[in-house]
């Protein structure tokens, strides 16, 4: 299983793009670590969630 | 009469104290974005004695951002940048103030944050937050970010908080209220945001790392 903001998910073996396309997420809105390191926005096609890892996904919403 | 600079400075350790006075005038920290969370920042961090404020805004004063951003009505259509390092002057004469006016990019922002210590994200744009906390958090790892997200509407103050999201990333706000589905930005709301910002930026200079619940 995976955590995913806290919550167990059964998504290992996804990439973190595929994993993100099952989401609402928009991909331009958010920030992604994995087990504690961030996710470079290049390597979300390339990165393949292990059982185990641990995800945080930021949401950015608008107001400043 | 304006003090003089030691005048000044002994003012502030009375405060503080010498330790986290000094730790607080040695520092080098970035503003990026000048609105409603950017110029309370500002403020405040000019006030504690923060030794060099970056202040980074593309944007000129609207008459628009005078219900929450802390400029003046005869300070319409000036750069951000400039009309505020004008106010923070007034403020604290004795701040290092560089105040650039340009569009934080992709391809710029490393080379304009270089030097902070620490940056505070306080853009008004979904996409641009989320463009400037990847970039910082993927080129520059030896920089504090505090960011924010959520501060937007009347909903509660009691919403808006700070969380180390990791290592050297905090980010504050309610994390859910957008711009674009609430009445807009109310000054206090928006304040707290930038308090819990600019409070996280001197908790970290003090060499408070962690955020209690």
């Amino acid at each position: 299983m995976v955590k995913v903001n806290g919550t167990e998910l059964d998504i290992a073996g996804k990439t973190v793009s595929e994993y993100l396309a099952t989401t609402g997420y928009d991909p331009k809105r958010i920030a992604v670590e994995r087990n504690g390191d961030i996710v470079f926005k290049s390597q979300y096609d390339v990165t393949v969630i292990d059982d185990g890892d641990s995800l945080e996904i930021v949401s950015f919403v608008g107001g400043g | 009469m304006i003090p003089s600079k030691n005048e000044w400075m002994d003012a502030l350790i009375a405060r503080h104290g010498l330790d986290l006075h000094k730790r607080f005038s040695s520092a080098t920290v970035a503003v990026c974005g000048l609105g409603g969370l950017g110029s309370n920042i500002a403020i405040a961090l000019a006030r504690a004695g923060i030794g060099k404020l970056l202040l980074i805004d593309f944007d000129r004063v609207d008459i628009t951002n005078l219900h929450r951003q802390q400029y003046k009505a005869n300070q319409i259509s000036l750069y951000k940048a400039d009309a505020l390092a004008e106010n923070l002057l007034e403020i604290a004469p004795y701040t290092e103030i560089t105040a650039v006016t340009a569009k934080i990019t992709e391809e710029n922002f490393a080379d304009l944050l270089r030097d902070a210590d620490v940056v505070c994200e306080a853009f008004d744009n979904a996409e641009a937050k989320a463009m400037l906390v990847n970039g910082i958090l993927e080129q520059l790892p030896n920089c504090y970010l505090v960011a924010a997200s959520g501060m937007a509407g009347m909903d509660t103050p009691n919403t808006i908080r700070t969380r180390k999201v990791m290592g050297r990333f905090y980010l504050c706000g309610d994390e859910t209220n957008d711009v674009a589905d609430t009445i807009g930005l109310v000054a206090p709301r928006v304040m707290l945001c930038a308090a819990h910002q600019a409070h996280t930026v001197l908790r970290i200079l003090a060499g408070e790392y962690e955020v209690e619940v």
